[in-house]
């Protein structure tokens, strides 16, 4: 059956921002997807509003996109491009429902499009849970007994039949958004009530539990001839109740019979078909009761997914890539295999080892999140290890998490700080009992805590339901740890140290174990001649030869690494997704390998996160699928050098995992390729870096170091209050936070993580109400220095750079100050011998530009500039990097955007309630968007829109501000006013307001009587509020504001020059309208200019 | 304790010993599946081979007596990369290492099982030994060199039964009873009579045709045609079986006779080669087999491809295939026979394993085709 001839252009539906749930998996597979369909001859019309992606790079589609993900949007691209076709099911839940919501418009048969990869039909069946549940019984698969709700009384009428605890799912949200288990009535009102609030069809699904039973997921492809293979089973270690994003996984599963797995297998088939999914991947869950054997299938995704993404690197099956074939017509024997050439795609994956997959979650972000896990997934990012045995992939994968000390399982769990107290054995039993009954991002560390302690897996099982063999696989672990400690390091013989590391035990766990230094368990380790061998991930468990250098570690006795003689570089990783380290760091790593590629190296890319298009093993030419430790690199480096050629490592593009790394790795004698090790560290070693900027006459807000409470007294006093305060190498401005006052200072260094006289506190003096600006650039071993772009942000400084937004050009920014902060980026840049990229953060204070961090490595707005710019910056470092001259590239002038472009964040707090909305120095962002045009104004409508808020054009705007910005929001009053907008305050700044001329209605305050702002947001009377923060007094105040808000989908704008900005963009929005261009068109309009 | 596994080609594998302690010798073959090995174990198919598992997690699930295959292990040894000493599952009645043990199956763990399945792919099959305790690796080589031949050899004559015997269907019910076995898509309609030559038969081929309303007679595998004859059958089913096809002479005499006794005949693995054998074509030896339950086999007429169950070390040779036998299926990923229909009669078979267990239940409608050709007549 060749490939359908009908479709020649096919319009590809990114997933958007990267938000819980919904990560960078589906840039992995839309790239894969982009690439596949043109490697057959089509147009690729790509859409997609993050920048931060490798599919939106415009090499990869004919035309892209760059534009939110609304209806009406894609409906101008599609009016523009006229697609024959649409593919939903590589672009996440966000564009599943996007082609739902065209097709209800009528817009796919308007422009006579085809929908390709999965019906309408299919999507409702799958997606909408009452379909789908009458779909089930019809063939004879059982489901839990449920019933579908849109209003609360229904739901409570549902509930008297399905009992508690109840499992309450809006109907299409992604992740579990909404979603929750309820043990008590009053529980279910509030989870339901919100549920029916924010499905977008205003629907849940009231579910009998399952809680407790074995949870099982099976990724299956079908073609149009009917033929329907399963890539790869994944079982749960935590069993249902906890989302499966939240639960740590294993794949294949482990503890099913033949019988059983056939049957769910049977069951497979039969969902996929009647569900009608004609082309394509889908992810199955099921349930099985472990007291007797009743399975029930709980639901199906209609598309590729996260699971998916993960069953391709578990598996070397590229199902994303496949699945776009398919639906091209292409069958499943007519497409090979690329890991062994000789075999079709028609086959199920052979697996002979075991992958474990472990969520990462961020709650010390969230202080007030609630850390229980529930059926909505919380976690920000995973890590994936592989091993010959579960053991092995199991601690492989916990060292994956980089959670430093407090990451190794032997250590004791965090207590509650009131348990802390308690001391006492029983009560530590009763909170470990608590710990293991209810599931949160700590409970493999209260279990490997009970196992300590003695407790049997019967009675661990009894209160987790965790399968008894994962159990005793732990119990294992734990006696070899017990072991271990009892020889000690010196006694140690070669058959205890290769089982350790049979079992998985990192060289830096054993250390710990045994009371030594890493370095004594190596050169043990290195002395009994105990070192790991590489397999290669094949999809046929070695009954086929594998052409693609696919591996992973393991102490086995044949290593099939085969490294050649090629002249090489190792390309470090980032590791699991986390807030402040994401997407954009896997999009410079890969860049890193087109550039050294372009460069005539061999690429080497080691990284263990199973979502990233850095981890396929169609982007580097060699793939290690490994922790990113000392250990583990080294051990890479070693096996690759035995190709006797000289092997370098790139630590600059995965963000601080590998920067972590770089030292200890020169220091073992590695190569590390352009800037040098010692200059990252200078401009991270606050004394050295303040020496160099004194040096260069460049101001610097005054600042100092402290490791203790007196010191950091001393340094405030010295440089005046307001003060940032932060830790020394931390991403994403972890533990960052402005201090006022000598108290909370107190507070902030007792309770202050990690602090050494290596690691000291940095204290900076705050510059209230600066403008910040941030610059990229690159520079060669001549000295060439190139500014990719200067970006100045919307929000003033103090909030974390990663949590504003900003825009390019700078339109703030006069001719003088521009000029300085270009001298400066190049100075800076030459006294550090940067080679590769720096990022430099300044902020502009009573006309003096000063300079805030220097980071001389990728940084999160490379890929925004990269295509603000039209030129990939990251590969271009890397080029250079590799040997060559900026003028080499014919790259000589500064960058300059190709229109204006916006960049914006987007948060995760809509799945924590009680969580402030509140911005500041530490990140809280998942993801951002990028919107372009020729007007700010206009970009910025976009950049909001692409993140999920849509400015009004029309209505009432809520001004609430503290008395220092309130003679700042009066020309921003009167603006709305002027466009026709209805302006109420709260008591304070209406009066102000209306002293000053501005016709005003007040409002409640949420303390102060009813209805207030917050109940009017609910009854949508307000359609935007600009709300700066009051002090503490009010915090709660403005916090239930902003929670109602962010809630009620309104618009919440928490600094002045936002304000500004919004009004600005609702301005541009009336006059200007909303337009679309593909990234292409801006670029060739200024290569034609 | 320590176990060693030596190879004919000089290499050996430390390991520690995971079932019965002694020596055992055989064939050392890989199945990729990754799931059933208490099925494989059990298939008479093994006999006189040392089976390989390529999945490292061997016994998680424990032993249950419905996932047996016939009354006992008949593997001649086990190989394992991580054998789990405890069972975890509602249904399972004990440990494998405590069932490999009670059979006295001597059995091998803690084996760099990849390094073995390369080895054994690139060479070919080998013979080997595996003995627990401590034995001298070179000596162990040695034996293994002694280790005769699986060409030329008949293995049916030890697996096959000694008398005829009914299937009873209760047994049929003891796995289909729960909710486990596929549904028949129908049921014959009248009670039809199958004569199923053991020649080390999977009981769940006597399941699956029992659960389509058959009344199944097995005979020993010497049985002559004409005595199977004389019982009347709608149906002959030729069953798997292990060891070489073309050393099993007096099974392919009986074949050639059925063929020509224009019963409905229906073959299965050592069942397809005896009757490509019969009707005149020639089988040979795969370098290391087909074992494992992922093999894809393209239906020619139809064009779907099925996922399959697989186990056999022989295949029919397609340039010695006479004129009266059409290919009806082929193998995906070495192009080799895997299935036979003569031009003429109703007798069709297949190289594979529709009765799967362990394995995709993706070929069940040959049993429907069976059924159709004995209603038919």
């Amino acid at each position: 059956m060749p490939k359908r001839t009908d479709i020649k252009r096919v319009l590809v539906i990114g997933s958007g921002p990267i938000v819980i749930g919904q990560a960078c998996e589906f840039d992995y597979s839309g790239t894969q997807a982009c690439k596949a369909l043109r490697s057959e001859g089509l147009e690729v019309i790509l859409v997609n509003s993050n920048p931060a992606t490798i599919m939106t790079d415009p090499e990869l589609a004919d035309r892209t996109y760059v534009e939110p993900l609304t209806p009406e949007v894609l409906e101008k691209i599609i009016a523009i491009e006229q697609p024959d076709a649409i593919l939903p099911t590589v672009g996440g839940q966000t564009a599943l429902n996007l082609a739902v919501q065209l097709d209800a418009l009528g817009i796919l048969k308007k422009y006579n499009v085809a929908l390709i990869g999965a019906s309408i039909p299919a999507i409702k069946v799958a997606e909408d849970r009452l379909l789908f549940r009458d779909a089930m019984t019809e063939i004879g698969i059982a489901v839990p007994a449920s019933g579908v709700a849109k209003t609360l009384d229904e739901a409570l009428e549902m509930v008297a039949q399905t009992g508690f605890p109840s499992i309450i799912r809006p109907s299409f949200t992604m992740g579990g958004v909404g979603g929750g288990i309820a043990y008590n009535l009053e529980e279910f009102k509030e989870i339901a009530g919100r549920g029916l609030h924010m499905s977008p069809v205003h629907e849940i699904l009231v579910e009998e539990s399952v809680i407790g039973w074995k949870e099982f997921e099976l990724e299956v492809m079908r073609d149009a001839a009917d033929n329907f293979v399963v890539i790869c089973s994944i079982e749960n270690i935590d069993p249902m109740g906890v989302h499966t994003g939240d639960s740590i996984t294993v794949a294949p599963a482990l503890t099913l019979t033949d019988k059983e797995y056939q049957r769910m297998r049977d069951a497979g088939r039969r969902i996929i078909r009647r569900v009608g999914v004609e082309t394509g991947g889908s992810n199955i869950q099921f349930a099985i009761n472990p007291d007797d054997g009743r399975m029930v299938a709980i639901e199906m995704n209609p598309r590729v997914s996260r699971s998916s993404a993960l069953a391709s690197k578990a598996t070397g099956f590229p199902i994303a890539k496949i699945a776009a074939k398919l639906a091209l017509g292409y069958h499943l024997d007519e497409i090979p295999n690329d890991i062994t050439r000789v075999t079709p795609a028609s086959f199920e994956p052979a697996i002979d080892y075991v992958v474990v997959k472990f969520p990462r979650w961020n709650f010390e972000k969230f202080p007030q999140a609630d850390r229980t896990l529930t059926t909505q997934m919380k976690s920000v990012g995973e890590a994936m290890a592989i091993g010959r045995t579960f053991k092995e992939a199991f601690l492989k994968g916990v060292r994956s998490l980089e959670l430093g000390k407090e990451g190794l399982l032997f250590r004791r769990p965090q207590m509650d700080e009131k348990e802390e107290d308690a001391g006492s054995s029983e009560d530590e039993d009763t909170e470990l009992r608590r710990l293991l009954v209810i599931p949160t991002d700590r409970r493999m560390w209260a279990l490997f805590r009970a196992l300590d302690k003695g407790w049997e897996i019967e009675k661990i099982h009894e209160l987790t339901n965790i399968d008894p063999w994962f159990l005793q696989q732990f119990k294992e672990l734990v006696e070899l740890r017990k072991t271990a400690e009892m020889i000690g390091l010196r006694d140690m013989s070669y058959d205890l140290m290769r089982t350790l590391k049979r079992a998985g035990f990192g060289d830096g766990e054993l250390a710990d174990i045994l009371g030594v230094n890493e370095s004594a368990v190596r050169e043990k380790r290195n002395e009994l001649k105990v070192k790991p061998a590489f397999k290669r991930i094949d999809t046929c468990a070695a009954e086929f030869e594998s052409f693609t250098p696919y591996m992973y570690s393991t102490f086995e006795d044949e290593c099939e690494a085969d490294p050649t003689d090629q002249q090489k570089v190792i390309i470090l990783g980032s590791g699991p997704n986390r807030i402040g380290q994401g997407i954009e760091f896997d999009y410079c790593c890969c860049h890193a390998v087109f550039g050294f590629k372009k460069e005539g190296f061999e690429t080497v890319m080691v990284n263990c996160n199973p979502e990233t298009v850095s981890t396929d093993y169609d982007t580097a030419d060699r793939l290690y699928f490994e922790p990113l430790t000392f250990e583990d690199v080294m051990a890479i480096v070693e096996r690759e050098r035995e190709g006797n050629v000289d092997v370098s490592c790139v630590v600059q593009f995965g963000g601080q995992t590998p920067l972590k790394l770089a030292l200890g790795l020169q220091a073992a004698g590695v190569t590390i390729l352009g800037t040098s090790p010692d200059s990252i560290d200078l401009a991270e070693d606050r004394r050295r870096f303040t020496e160099l900027l004194w040096d260069l006459g460049i101001p610097q807000p005054s600042s100092g170091t402290a490791t203790s409470r007196a010191e950091a007294r001393e340094v405030a006093a010295k440089v005046g209050f307001p003060v940032v305060v932060r830790p020394s190498y931390v991403l994403g401005g972890r533990a960052m936070a402005i201090v006022y006052d000598v108290t909370t200072l107190d507070r902030y260094m007792i309770s202050a993580v990690d602090v050494s006289h290596d690691r000291p506190i940095l204290i900076d003096r705050f510059l209230e109400h600066a403008k910040e600006v941030d610059v990229d650039c690159v520079a060669d071993e001549s000295g060439a220095v190139v500014i990719g772009g200067i970006m100045e942000h919307i929000e003033e400084a103090g909030i974390h750079s990663g949590d504003s937004s900003c825009v390019v050009p700078p339109p703030g920014l006069g001719d003088r100050h521009l000029a300085t902060i270009r001298d400066y980026t190049r100075r800076i840049a030459k006294a550090l011998k940067v080679i590769g990229l720096m990022n430099t953060q300044y902020a502009i204070k009573d006309d003096t530009v000063y300079v805030l961090e220097v980071n001389p490595r990728a940084s999160r707005t490379v890929p925004y500039l990269s295509k603000a710019n039209g030129l990939p910056l990251a590969q271009i470092a890397a080029r250079v990097m590799a040997g060559k001259s900026l003028a080499e590239l014919g790259i000589t002038d500064d960058m300059t955007p190709a229109g204006v472009f916006v960049k914006s964040p987007v948060f995760p707090f809509v799945r924590f309630p009680g969580v402030d909305t509140i911005l500041g120095p530490e990140m809280k962002s998942t993801g951002e968007v990028m919107g372009g045009a020729d007007s700010f104004g206009m970009a910025f409508v976009k950049a909001m829109l692409g993140a999920g808020q849509r400015l009004p054009e029309e209505g009432s705007v809520c001004i609430s501000v503290n008395n220092e910005d309130k003679g700042e929001v009066l020309p921003i009053a009167k603006g709305f006013a002027e466009l026709g907008f209805q302006i109420i305050g709260t008591r304070g700044t209406a009066a102000y307001l209306r002293a000053n001329g501005v016709d005003c209605s007040v409002v409640f305050k949420v303390n102060e009587g009813r209805p207030s702002l917050a109940d009017e947001i609910v009854n949508r009377k307000i359609s935007l509020v600009v709300n700066t923060p009051h002090g503490r007094e009010s915090f709660f105040d403005d916090k239930a504001v902003r929670r109602a808000a962010m809630m009620a989908g309104v618009p919440c704008i928490t600094t002045i020059t936002g304000a500004a900005a919004a009004l600005e963009a609702i301005r541009a929005l009336r006059t200007e309208g909303l337009e679309v261009r593909a990234l292409q068109d801006y670029y060739a309009a200024v290569a034609s200019s | 304790m320590n176990a060693i596994l030596a190879l004919e080609n000089g290499t050996w594998f430390q390991g520690v010993s995971a079932g019965a302690p002694g020596e055992t010798a055989g064939e050392v073959v890989f199945n990729t599946s990754m799931t059933g090995y208490q099925e494989i174990l059990t298939d008479p198919s093994y006999a006189g081979q040392i089976v390989t598992m390529t999945a490292p997690q061997i016994g998680n699930y424990g032993v249950a007596s419905a996932d047996t295959e016939s009354s006992k292990p008949q593997v001649a040894g086990f190989v394992m990369r991580d054998a789990s000493p405890i069972s975890s599952n509602w249904r399972a009645t004990g440990t494998l290492r405590g069932y490999l043990v009670r059979h006295n199956i001597v059995a091998i763990g803690d084996v760099d099982t990849r390094a073995l399945t390369r080895a054994l792919r690139s060479s070919g099959v080998m013979r080997g030994v595996i003995a627990t305790g401590s034995v001298a690796p070179a000596e162990l080589v040695e034996r293994a060199r002694r280790v005769p031949h699986m060409a030329g050899s008949d293995l049916v004559k030890d697996v096959t039964t000694a008398e005829a015997y009914d299937f009873e269907t209760s047994l049929a019910d003891a796995v289909t009873g729960s909710s486990f076995g596929l549904a028949p898509l129908r049921r014959a309609q009248r009670t039809l009579k199958v004569a199923a030559y053991d020649y080390g038969i999977k009981t769940n081929i006597l399941r699956r045709l029992a659960a389509h309303n058959c009344q199944v007679r097995v005979f020993p595998a010497s049985t002559p045609a004409s005595e199977v004859l004389a019982w009347e059958p709608d149906g002959i089913f030729l069953s798997n079986g292990p060891g070489d096809p073309a050393a099993v002479t007096y099974a392919v005499d009986n074949v050639r006779q059925l063929i020509d006794a224009d019963v409905p005949m229906f073959g299965i693995c050592l069942g397809h080669q005896l009757m490509g054998l019969a009707m005149g074509a020639k089988t040979f030896k795969l370098k290391f087999g087909h074992r494992g339950a992922n093999h894809p086999v393209k239906q020619l007429e139809t064009g779907a491809i099925e996922i399959t169950s697989q186990n056999h070390g022989f295949s029919v040779d397609p340039e010695t295939l006479p004129d009266t036998a059409r290919v009806t299926h082929l193998n995906l990923y070495d192009g080799t026979i895997e299935g036979l229909r003569h031009i003429s009669k109703p007798i069709f078979s297949v190289q594979y394993h529709p009765e799967a267990s362990p394995g995709p239940h993706d070929a069940d409608y040959l049993f429907q085709e069976f059924l159709d050709e004995m209603e038919k007549k």
